[in-house]
Order: structure tokens, then C-alpha cells, then sequence
């Protein structure tokens, strides 16, 4: 698709009233779970999480212990489901897929992340290498100074070969919304990357803030639910960065029900990209089975 | 054997904290009788910039929060004022020399002041803001935006209603302001600090510097990142030219020297209006 | 359904309800010299919740005999400072006892309890706050350099919003210097009565408020009462004219705040996730009970089936059932007798050939209950088009270009308020130049702020409540000649 007519398709769709939408996000957020709906929202959080590890100092031994975390989180109770995946740097792929076998997806970054600044051809390796050594999901960037200066082409160029390179790994299209700041440009980054190939479409790196907020993410749901209507091609979210505490998995797991429906409730369509939620949501696990709060002293550091 | 008491020390409020000035330098300050009140903090112009700093980065959120909300915060100032009432009687009766019942009535009208002021945050736009109705399909309106930062002089005398009268039509609009209390009689401004550092006022929004206006002002008044001046308690006609003078450097909004004014008064919105800058829009009407 | 809510009930215990109230008179609970009381129930579960008292012709002489002495003793000659920090007082204790209220206000109205917490009584501590700060500023109103305040005050509320109308008519009374005797209406008379016990703790002069429960005849005989200065009245357009008619000839000032049936207008170029959120608010926000809720839906036919299958969809993840639920979106009709009205008017529309549609919605067997509707295939010459049905009932037109929509949504004896949905800014202010309506949102609906006027154009009243033009109901601002 040339320039001029990407633009036209884009910039044709629905603007976004922030005032409207964060509005919605936030009665949404009023709503209040508990007992049983809670348990099974907990359940779901956890099973829903690429438990992810991002840093410059990253090694085999800290990777190694993320991966136990991820099949086991909870020692003291083996009913506790395990994590959707574990998300690591693509030279790292190879030790994890060691540790945690077929239970759990691999998923890398790609792309040059979290800044998407280097050639397409450095990009692409950086896929190709990962799929080789045992990625089965792909979490690249967009190329965010392009969308910025309007050239949506590249933009959609780069992810469709981003996607031939995965092979059979999937895809993840990281829009990066606190670099495209206004909602206009969130829905319009959402529709161009699945209309390039996307299986999911990813809020942010988690190195910029804001990373996943509330309203963005609804309106990223909308886009979603917009789309399977008009293609009949339902494409995952993954929300990532900034999520916390269970109580925000909770409000995210409201808003996809609520928005799309019960069936993107489940791991293969909704994803949390998060490190430090799993050990709230561990927590609130057991607050619920045992009736009291509980501490960080029994939950483990990975 | 009586109680031996424990005295407090007192310190400058800068970015919602109480710090010595970063000269160490302090000051003595006395009763009506001459007596020993306190060791003051003698503020450098040091403390005048991070008070700047401190004030700067508290006037986006204090200038974005609702009008509603920043009527109940200086609402709330006047709670806590009031809990303290007894404390300021005897603060001001001491510094003053008057007594406690002129005190009381000087430290009730602040009070009262407070609850005045937080009564103008969500009307002040209705009286000064309007639309205007242009010649032409335009829907035209004007609105009163806080200034940003404010460098102010409270009155020599009157130690707490002068203070609060000053303070209080800055901050209620979105301002942040550095204040100089009295020199002679600053107690009841500390007094006041607490108040505020304890009624959800944010941190920045009010910085107050014990000691000379005459060795900061000057600073404060070329200081490019201070939007106004209040030179009300400026009793020297020179120094509050010079001051004058020195704001036209980067073109400042100066309100001049009223150091005796009727404290007691009801106030005009002139002190609100001497700290908003008027915004006005046009947006064409048509299908 | 894998994600279904568990029930999220808010706690009742935090109310006590008294098992009869008397009326506040002067200061105090007192029986009615009449003896008659009624019985309120709670219209999700038909329970009776209390009994409160009818006031009778001396009782109303009373209240008002009362609201007189302390507007001549008391009220009057007190400074607006001082008036001033009682009505701050009463704000705050709003704030205070705000759950307990909610919850109050739920039990007794019917409408869920996220809106009476999160909507309602947010708004009722506001006005008071704002009004408060008033009292002692008239002098800058732009009324005169001294505004006086009329005297006493007779008021009569409705049941939609029984404490935040209570809090638009009170308010500003008080502000002004006026002393107020209110009626709140006969299916809502709860959350008044814990007012009075509010102006109690904030230690308000006796008399200065005045609550007196009762029906019709009870509001009939306030407002006829000779020594009543001041009329206010909210409720139907049929009483409103009946209050005109009576108050004519006499010296007493009016306003009325009436029915509406506003047009939600929605062009091709809105955001249209968020229309349909605004769609949504506006007729199905408190059971569709509200005088300026958007009622007429006017969608430009470009667009309209997209929006009506968005709209359809949406409304089948509406919650209604229990108000006390945090989760329920839609609550009780108020009574059984608001139930017979919307269920005459929803068949009218059917017999005239407009097509009904309603999500699937279980439906609670004790209670007054209507699901959300939609009419489709709706024109301006039926009935659900132009009467007031005040449920949840939206009635959906069509229209083709701008001038088109403004002159369908004028189309109708009321004026209270009108939507326009449409990125485009001058259309906005086009549009919102045309609307003979007193209140137009535009890209959001149903937004109320103590500082925004609310009133109607035509048949939906005169007068305006809020802001600065608020005042002048209470201040006496006519020309000595």
C-alpha cells in the first residue's frame, strides 16, 4: 500500500474524545470484584503474564530463576497456574528455552528494543536469530519517528517483514503509546499494525512512561474489536509496563470483557508484560485462599 | 518546680520542607519588650533560587487542579489555622505587644481571611472571565490564567493578617509565590508553615524566607524565572523603586509598596487580578 | 459467562433509619398537628424503609411562620460572612457523612449506588461549597453594588435526585439570606430528613431551614401560602403550569425547572466510541430519570446503522438489578406509578409502528424494574418522540444535514438541553448557537458542576440554577419602580 493511501485509511478512521474515553475507562474501573469472580480473575491475571526480564544486566543466572519462577510461581501451592511466558533480550533465548521446555511461551524482543533506532537489516537479524534459537514469540517495535513524521508505509513495510521473519513464531507490534502521546495516533498505529500482520498488538516497551495505562489500552481493545468485526481476524492485546498491582489486572481483565468480550479472556488473546505484578497477584492469591494478608515474605524473588 | 519547656527552632519552608538557610547564617528576633523570642533563619539568595525552583515545579499541578479543589485546600488552611488559634493569640500578642483580645481579633480575620479567599477559587474566572461578543462568526471568550511565579513582601507590621492577606489571592488562582514575612515579627509565619505543610497544600506552592527583604529581594526581582512582583510590605520608597527598576529586566508584573493599608478591610479582587494574565480565544462558528 | 461478577454489595449498616420522622420545624422534629403519616418504601425490593408525616395546612403555616421569625431575627441581619462559614459548615459535613447518605439515597430512590456515591453526592457537597463562598461576595455578582436577599423561600423537589435537587434549591436560598421551607417529594423524603439532622450538627439558626414532608396537597398549600415570597418548583411541566397559574396575580418570584426531551445529536465525524458512551449516559444514567436526558437520539443517516449495531451492542454489557451492587449500571424504577407511565408511552410507540428492541436483561420479581430501550424507525410525529417518558427509553430519529438536526431537535414545546457530537469545532459552536435549549454538552453529556447554570428554554421552565445567573432567583433584583 503506497503512502497516500495508507494515510487516507488512517486518518479516515474515528477520532478519540480523551475526555470521553478516560472517562470510560475510569467507570469501568469502579467496578468491584470479589469472592469468586476474583479468584477466577487472579487465576486468569497470572496465567496471562509474560513474566519479563529487560535489563542491561541480565545473565544466565538471573534468567535461570525468572524460569523457575515462571512454571512454579507459587511453592507453597502447586494449584497455582504457571505464567503464559517469559520475555527476554533475543541473546538470552537460548537459556530460557533450556530451563522452561515447551510448558511456558519464549517470547524475545526484537527489533532493536525499546528504541527501534537501527537498520532493517540489524533488525531483522535480531528476529531471525531469536526464532532460531527457540523464540516462539516475537515482541518487536514500530518505528516511531517514522509513524511520527507520517510515514506510515515504512512503518507497515517493516512489520510485514518483520512478520515473514518470524516464521511460525508470532507476532507482538509494540506501538509504544507514550511516544505516540495522543489517542488519534494510538488508534490509527493499532489499525496500520494489523492491517500489516500483527497477532498482537502491545501498548508499550516498559522503558518509557507512561507504558500501559487504563484508557489507552480500552481504546486499543476497541480497535481490536473493530477490526474482527469488519475482517473477521481476531488480533491479541498485551498490555505492558506500569501494571502493578492485582488490582489493576483486575480492572484491565474488566475492560476486555466488558469491550471484547469473554473471548480474548484467556492467554492466547490478552497478555500482561510485567515482573513485579506476579508476586501481587501470588499475594492476593493467598489472601483469598487463606483469609488473611499477606507479606513479602512468602513470595519469592526471582 | 515548674516545667522546663522545649523550644522550637525555627527554619525557612522551602518545597514543602523546613531547611536552614544554606548560609547558616541567623538573626535575632525580640518581644515588644526587647526580650529574646528566637534565633531566625537569615535567608541568602541561595535559598531565594531553590525557593524558585521549588515554586516552578509546583505550578503546573497547582495551576491544573480544579478550581474546586484549590477552594477546599485554602478551606482547609483555615481548619487548621483554626485548631492553632490559641498559638497564633500568643505569638502575635508577644511579637505585637497587644493584647490578647486585639490578638485575637487580628488572628480571627486571618482565619477569616482564608475562608474569604477559598470562597473566590471557582468565581474569580465569572467575574473577570467573559466572552466577548466580536463582529464577526466567532464564538470569542476570555479567560484569567494564574501568572506562574510569584515573589512577594508581606507587611512589617500586622504578622499574621498582613501575611495571609498577601499569600492567599496569589495561591488561590494557581500561583506559586515566594514570600518575605515581617523581619521583625516573623513567628506567626512560621506557625503558618506548619499550618500549611499539614492542609494538603502542595509542596512549592507557598516557600517562605525569614529574613532581609532588602539583601533577597533584589535577586528575586531579576530572577528571570519569576513572573510578579508583590512589593506590598516594602516600607522604603527607594528600595521599592530599585525593586521596581530592577523588574523591568524582564518585563515583570510589579504590584507596588502598601505597607500600612486597613488589613482589616474587606479586599476588592485586585490582588487576585493583579496576579492573572487574561487569555482570549477565538474558534469560528459554522456548519 | 467465565467472568461473572460476584455480587458487591455495599454494606447498609452504615444507615440508621428511623422508623418514623416528624417534620423539621424551627429547629426540630415535631409530629404533625395533622397525625397522618406515610410510608416510603425501597422501590428495588417494595420493603418499607420508614414512616414520615404529612403536613397539613398548619403544619405548612407553621414551617412557614418559622422560616419567617428566623428571617427577621436571625437570617437577615446576619453578615454574609457569617452565613458564609454555616453553609461551609454544612459542606463539609456533606463530605463527611457522604457514604452514608449515598447509600441512603439509594435505598430510598432506587438509582445504583456508584452514581448516588460517585455522582450524586460528589455534586450536593460541591453546591454547598460553592454557594457557600457566595454569601459574602453578592456585591461582585454583578447585581448591584448591595443585592438583597426575597425572605422566605417555598420549595418543592422532585424524586430523581431527591438530595441534589434538595442541595440546587437550598444553596443558593441560603447564600442570598433567605430562610427556605422544602418539600421534598412524597416517594423520596429520606435523605432530606438526614439534612435537617445535618443543619443541626453545623449548629444552623432554628428556622432558617425547614423540612416538611408530604404529597401534592402539601406542596400546593407551601406554595400558595401568603407569606411566601419566593416559589421555586422542579418536577413535570403539568405541575409547573399549575404553580404558574396559581402564583399569578400575586407578588411572589418564580422559577420552574420542567420536563425535557432532548436531542442527542450524533454526525458522521464523531468520535464515535465515545458517542455511544455519551448515547448510553444520556438516557440510561439514573433510569433514564433526568429532565434533561437525551432522550431523542438524532442520528445522521450516513451513519446510522453502524451506530445503532455499536449502540445495540453496548447495551448488552448494562448490569441492572440490585442499586446497592457496586456493578449494577441500571437500578429500580422509582415507583410502581412512574413504572405504569413508561410501560403506557414504551406501548404507544410500538402501536404506532416504531420498532422496540431491549438487551437481554433478567429482571429481580419484587421491585419496579424496566429494562433499557430502544425504539428505532421513531419520527417527530410520535409520541414517544415528544412526550416525557422519563425512563429508560430511547427514541431514535434520523436526519440528513446540520440545518436538518437543529430544526428536528427544536421541534418541540420543551428546551432543556440538547448533545451535538462532532470533531469538528465550528460546527460545535454553530450548532450549540441554534439549539433553543438552556444547556447544550457537546462531545459529553449529562455534566452538571455547581458552577454551570442549568436551566430550560420554553416549556422546560424559567430561571436557572448554578453559576452566576443562580443567584439572581434568590436576590430581589427588580428596578425600585
Amino acid at each position: 500500500m503506497d503512502n497516500g493511501t495508507l494515510t487516507g485509511l488512517l486518518h479516515g478512521l474515528p477520532g478519540v474524545d480523551q475526555v470521553g474515553l478516560e472517562g470510560r475507562a475510569a467507570t469501568l474501573a469502579t467496578r468491584s470484584i470479589k469472592k469468586d469472580s476474583k479468584i477466577w480473575a487472579i487465576d486468569t491475571a497470572i496465567s496471562m503474564v509474560d513474566l519479563t526480564t529487560l535489563e542491561g544486566m541480565d545473565t544466565d543466572g538471573k534468567v535461570r530463576a525468572l524460569c523457575a519462577k515462571a512454571l512454579h510461581p507459587d511453592p507453597t501451592d502447586s494449584t497455582c497456574p504457571a505464567v503464559a511466558a517469559v520475555c527476554v533480550y533475543g541473546d538470552l533465548v537460548a537459556t530460557t528455552r533450556a530451563c522452561v521446555g515447551d510448558r511456558v511461551h519464549v517470547a524475545a524482543v526484537a527489533t532493536a528494543f525499546p528504541s527501534g533506532r537501527a537498520s532493517m537489516d540489524v533488525k531483522l537479524m535480531d528476529t531471525k536469530q531469536a526464532v532460531a534459537d527457540g523464540a516462539d514469540e516475537i515482541d518487536m517495535v514500530i518505528d516511531r519517528g517514522a509513524f511520527l513524521a507520517g510515514n506510515y508505509a515504512k512503518v507497515f513495510e517493516e512489520i510485514v517483514a518483520v512478520k515473514e521473519a518470524c516464521g511460525d513464531a508470532h507476532l507482538k507490534v509494540i506501538l509504544e503509546t507514550g511516544e505516540l502521546k495522543t489517542y488519534d495516533n494510538v488508534r490509527r498505529a493499532s489499525w496500520l499494525a494489523m492491517q500489516a500482520g500483527a497477532d498482537f498488538i502491545k501498548t508499550s516497551t516498559g522503558k518509557v512512561s507512561p507504558a500501559a495505562t487504563l484508557p489507552v489500552t480500552l481504546l486499543m481493545l476497541e480497535a481490536v474489536r473493530d477490526f474482527a468485526d469488519q475482517t473477521g481476524t481476531r488480533i491479541g492485546v498485551k498490555a505492558a509496563g506500569g501494571i502493578k498491582t492485582s488490582k489493576d489486572a483486575i480492572r484491565y481483565l474488566v475492560m476486555v470483557n466488558e469491550t471484547v468480550g469473554e473471548d480474548w479472556l484467556n492467554p492466547d488473546m490478552f497478555r500482561f508484560g510485567a515482573s513485579s505484578l506476579l508476586n501481587d497477584l501470588l499475594m492476593q492469591r493467598q489472601r483469598m485462599r487463606d483469609g488473611h494478608y499477606s507479606g513479602p515474605d512468602y513470595v519469592t524473588i526471582d | 518546680m515548674s516545667r522546663v519547656d522545649v523550644r522550637k527552632t525555627h527554619k525557612l519552608f522551602i518545597g514543602g520542607a523546613f531547611p536552614r538557610s544554606e548560609s547558616g547564617r541567623t538573626y535575632e528576633v525580640t518581644d515588644s519588650k526587647e526580650q529574646f523570642l528566637a534565633n531566625m533563619a537569615l535567608a541568602s539568595r541561595k535559598d531565594a533560587r531553590d525557593a524558585v525552583l521549588a515554586a516552578r515545579s509546583a505550578v503546573a499541578k497547582w495551576s491544573s487542579a480544579t478550581a474546586y479543589n484549590r477552594g477546599q485546600v485554602l478551606y482547609r488552611i483555615a481548619e487548621v489555622m483554626e485548631g492553632r488559634r490559641e498559638q497564633f493569640i500568643s505569638e502575635v500578642s508577644d511579637s505585637e505587644g497587644v493584647s490578647s483580645r486585639k490578638a485575637g481579633a487580628h488572628v480571627d480575620a486571618a482565619i477569616d481571611r482564608w475562608v474569604w479567599y477559598a470562597g473566590w477559587a471557582d468565581k474569580y474566572a465569572q467575574v473577570i472571565g467573559n466572552t466577548n461578543p466580536v463582529a464577526g462568526p466567532f464564538f470569542n471568550f476570555s479567560v484569567p490564567e494564574p501568572t506562574g511565579v510569584v515573589a512577594a513582601v508581606a507587611p512589617q507590621d500586622a504578622s499574621i493578617l498582613g501575611l495571609v492577606s498577601v499569600v492567599a489571592p496569589i495561591i488561590v488562582t494557581g500561583n506559586a509565590v515566594i514570600v518575605m514575612p515581617s523581619s521583625s515579627r516573623p513567628i506567626p509565619a512560621i506557625t503558618l508553615a506548619e499550618c500549611l505543610a499539614t492542609s494538603d497544600v502542595p509542596a512549592g506552592v507557598v516557600n517562605i524566607l525569614t529574613g532581609a527583604p532588602a539583601e533577597v529581594m533584589p535577586w528575586l526581582a531579576e530572577h528571570a524565572d519569576v513572573n510578579a512582583l508583590d512589593l506590598t510590605g516594602i516600607v522604603d520608597e527607594g528600595v521599592a523603586a530599585d525593586l521596581e527598576r530592577s523588574a523591568a529586566g524582564t518585563v515583570k508584573r510589579v504590584r507596588g509598596a502598601a505597607p500600612h493599608a486597613d488589613w482589616q478591610a474587606t479586599p476588592s479582587l485586585s490582588r487576585i487580578r493583579a496576579f492573572v494574565e487574561v487569555k482570549t480565544v477565538w474558534h469560528p462558528m459554522g456548519a | 459467562m467465565p467472568f461473572d461478577y460476584a455480587p458487591a454489595p455495599e454494606s447498609r449498616s452504615i444507615v440508621d433509619i428511623e422508623s418514623n420522622y416528624g417534620l423539621f420545624i424551627g429547629g426540630s422534629f415535631s409530629e404533625p398537628t395533622s397525625g397522618g403519616f406515610f410510608k416510603t418504601i425501597n422501590p428495588a425490593t417494595e420493603e418499607v424503609l420508614s414512616e414520615v408525616a404529612e403536613a397539613g395546612q398548619a403544619d405548612v403555616d407553621a414551617a412557614v411562620a418559622a422560616a419567617r421569625r428566623a428571617y427577621d431575627k436571625t437570617w437577615s441581619k446576619m453578615s454574609g460572612k457569617d452565613r458564609a462559614k454555616y453553609i461551609f459548615r454544612i459542606a463539609r459535613l456533606i463530605q463527611e457523612r457522604s457514604r452514608e447518605l449515598a447509600v441512603l439515597e439509594t435505598l430510598d430512590n432506587g438509582k445504583p449506588i456508584r452514581e448516588s456515591r460517585d455522582v450524586d453526592l460528589p455534586l450536593v457537597a460541591a453546591h454547598f461549597f460553592y454557594h457557600a463562598g457566595w454569601a459574602d461576595k453578592l456585591e461582585f455578582a454583578g447585581y448591584g453594588p448591595d443585592p438583597k436577599s426575597l425572605g422566605v423561600a417555598a420549595q418543592v423537589i422532585p424524586w430523581n435526585f431527591p438530595l441534589l435537587m434538595l442541595a440546587w434549591k437550598v444553596a443558593p436560598a441560603l447564600a442570598c439570606g433567605n430562610t427556605v421551607v422544602l418539600k421534598p417529594a412524597e416517594t423520596t423524603p429520606l435523605t432530606a430528613l438526614a439534612f435537617a439532622d445535618i443543619c443541626k450538627q453545623a449548629g444552623l439558626p432554628p428556622g432558617v431551614v425547614n423540612i416538611i414532608t408530604g404529597a401534592g396537597e402539601t406542596g400546593r398549600m407551601l406554595v400558595e401560602h401568603p407569606d411566601v415570597d419566593k416559589v421555586a418548583f422542579t418536577g413535570s411541566t403539568e405541575v409547573g403550569k399549575a404553580i404558574q397559574r396559581a402564583v399569578a396575580g400575586t407578588k411572589k418570584k418564580l422559577t420552574l425547572e420542567l420536563g425535557g426531551k432532548a436531542a442527542n445529536i450524533v454526525f458522521d465525524d464523531a468520535p464515535i466510541d465515545q458517542a455511544i458512551e455519551g448515547i448510553v449516559n444520556g438516557i440510561y444514567f439514573n433510569q433514564g430519570h433526568v429532565c434533561c436526558a437525551g432522550s431523542r437520539l438524532l442520528l445522521q443517516e450516513s451513519v446510522a446503522d453502524e451506530a445503532l449495531a455499536s449502540l445495540k451492542r453496548r447495551l448488552t454489557t448494562l448490569r441492572l438489578g440490585d442499586p446497592l451492587d457496586k456493578n449494577t449500571d441500571i437500578g429500580a424504577i422509582n415507583s410502581s406509578m412512574q413504572l405504569s407511565k413508561i410501560e403506557e408511552l414504551t406501548a404507544s410507540g410500538e402501536a404506532e409502528g416504531a420498532e422496540r428492541w431491549s438487551p437481554t436483561c433478567p429482571i429481580p420479581d419484587k421491585g419496579f424494574w424496566f429494562p433499557p430501550t430502544v425504539f428505532t424507525n421513531v419520527t417527530q410525529a410520535h409520541r414517544i418522540a415528544r412526550e416525557e417518558i422519563f425512563g429508560p427509553v430511547l427514541s431514535v430519529l434520523t436526519f440528513r444535514t446540520p440545518e436538518e438536526a437543529v430544526a428536528k431537535a427544536n421541534n418541540t414545546p420543551f428546551g432543556l438541553s440538547a448533545g451535538i457530537w462532532t470533531e469538528k469545532g465550528s460546527r460545535i459552536l454553530w450548532m450549540a448557537n441554534q439549539m433553543r435549549a438552556g444547556i447544550v454538552w457537546a462531545n459529553t453529556f449529562n455534566r452538571f458542576d455547581p458552577t454551570s447554570p442549568f436551566g430550560g428554554f420554553k416549556e422546560s421552565g424559567f430561571g436557572r440554577e448554578g453559576g452566576v445567573q443562580g443567584l439572581g432567583a434568590y436576590l430581589n433584583v427588580e428596578d425600585p419602580s
